[in-house]
């Protein structure tokens, strides 16, 4: 079996709905939107594939100014990702087309797959506001 | 204009067995907005990669779902050997293929067995979990075990199957697909269940394309769509075409489940057929490093193994996005416009998932 090649690319955060709004126009599919900490911070990956083809665009945030726009006006979709990311990683996502405001997930503390949570985040609690 | 009213649906209902909520907005009654909500049982697994040795993930991979176990526990080891660069031995291709599609075949089953039920079919619903059960025999035979199959490692599986054992399997499963076919027959030609699923819970091809759903979701709205395509485990060398109707509701999802039931017992046959001799296992050297992203065929759909190697025995970072929680999208959109009768059916033939969803 031949590899998959998985090329991923650099993108400003503040392209992403237009980028997003391109690959809709030309047929790609929105695969899958994951987050990852680092010691430089976060980096958003938004993968699509179209014809068997997968490629990544990546964004890469400070963990004081995790925000980034939303790409549910092209990708309605990409809702429930975005909301993870709120949930999870704490990553502020504006514009969001269903805006579940932290509470995508039953959680005991805010934003649990950050290693280290923001200081003033919402208290913790294991139900749904 | 009609008095609007919202149902509650979930996240406990009779055709429910995980929790999953939608919040449904009616118009007398039919369904106008539905709002869904998840994460009543989310479990963080993928924050538990950075804690645990990546050998020991395996083991957590395959019990992120009960019915998909199997190729949990395949995705998982495929994305750490392609972090190792470690080759692994095609009688374990093999192996995985047969296994991965006893999978698919029980998980269909178990499906159409729910979906029986739900549009009040028990006999059938019945008849259906029975063959099941005889398939299941046959996957505890040759991997181990039942729910959990145990069978995927990292560099392989965990135990050969004897080439005598094999023939008997596939002597039996000739058997269960003739048996199959009377309850596909039922399925497909009954006018009680055609007039509960004809014409119901429809998703456009452009819909599906732009929404994201895999797997049947998406073969049954015309899309022909599958990872197997890419040819992992030894799908590239079996002789198969991804299958696709265009009906796009629900009873296409029924029609495309069972003709994907009749194709995984083909495959099964031509997988012993082939199945080459050796080894059924390499041995994993070093810590995972770099980055990949396995896509395989779950019978839910395409399912995406992120992971991410820093050169220690710890992962980085591992990502899962399971089928389902692509499929939740459309379900939204299938439900506008639908009665309230039809939501159960229409839920259900997203084949919901929330065991994986809640990874």
């Amino acid at each position: 079996m031949m590899r998959e090649e998985q090329p991923y690319i650099s993108a400003e955060a503040q392209r992403l709905p237009e980028l997003a709004a391109d690959r809709l126009k030309d047929g790609w599919r929105l695969v899958v939107v994951t987050a990852l900490q680092d010691p430089q911070g976060l980096e958003i990956s938004y993968v699509f594939e179209k014809g068997q083809k997968v490629e990544g665009l990546r964004v890469r945030l400070s963990l004081d100014q995790a925000v980034v726009p939303s790409i549910t006006s092209s990708y309605l979709a990409a809702f429930t990702y975005e909301n993870e990311l709120q949930d999870l990683f704490g990553v502020k996502v504006e514009g969001l087309a269903v805006d579940f405001k932290g509470q995508f997930y039953m959680k005991k503390r805010p934003n649990p797959f950050l290693k280290e949570p923001k200081e003033g985040a919402a208290a913790p609690g294991g139900v749904r506001g | 204009m009609a008095e609007r009213t919202v149902i509650p649906f979930g996240p406990q209902h009779p055709v429910l067995p995980e929790p999953i909520h939608l919040d449904l907005v009616l118009e007398d009654e039919t369904v106008v907005e539905a709002i869904p909500s998840i994460g009543f049982i989310h479990r963080g697994l993928e924050r538990l990669a950075e804690t645990k040795d990546f050998s020991q993930m395996g083991y957590v991979a395959e019990r992120i779902c009960g019915i998909c176990s199997c190729i949990h526990g395949q995705g998982y080891s495929q994305g750490v050997e392609t972090l190792l660069n470690l080759e692994v031995p095609q009688r374990a291709q093999f192996l995985r293929l047969i296994w991965g599609e006893q999978s698919r075949i029980h998980s269909h089953l178990l499906w159409l067995g729910l979906a029986a039920d739900a549009f009040g079919f028990e006999a059938l619903f019945m008849h259906t979990w029975k063959l099941r059960e005889r398939l299941l025999d046959w996957v505890e035979k040759t991997a181990g075990g039942r729910v959990i199959f145990g069978a995927n490692k990292v560099g392989g599986v965990r135990r050969d199957v004897p080439e005598d054992l094999l023939k008997a399997m596939v002597a039996d499963h000739k058997i269960i697909e003739a048996e199959f076919e009377i309850l596909a027959d039922t399925f497909l030609k009954d006018s009680t269940v055609r007039s509960r699923l004809e014409g119901v819970g429809v998703l456009t091809k452009e819909q599906a394309q732009v929404l994201g759903a895999v797997g049947p979701m998406m073969r049954a709205s015309g899309i022909a769509s599958d990872t197997r395509s890419l040819g992992y485990s030894a799908y590239d060398q079996l002789d198969w075409q991804i299958l696709t109707e265009d009906g796009c509701d629900c009873m296409a999802r029924v029609k495309i489940r069972v003709r994907e039931i009749r194709q995984s017992f083909d495959m099964i046959y031509q997988a012993v057929a082939k199945i080459p001799s050796g080894p059924v296992d390499a041995r994993p050297k070093g810590f995972p490093q770099g980055e990949t992203m396995a896509r395989l065929e779950q019978p839910r759909g395409e399912v995406i193994y992120y992971l991410k190697g820093n050169g220690t025995k710890n992962l980085e970072r591992f990502r899962v996005r399971t089928p389902t929680f692509a499929n939740v999208p459309p379900l939204v959109a299938m439900l506008k416009g639908a009665r309230l009768a039809d939501v159960p059916n229409i839920v259900l033939t997203i084949d919901p998932c929330i065991s994986c969803t809640e990874r």
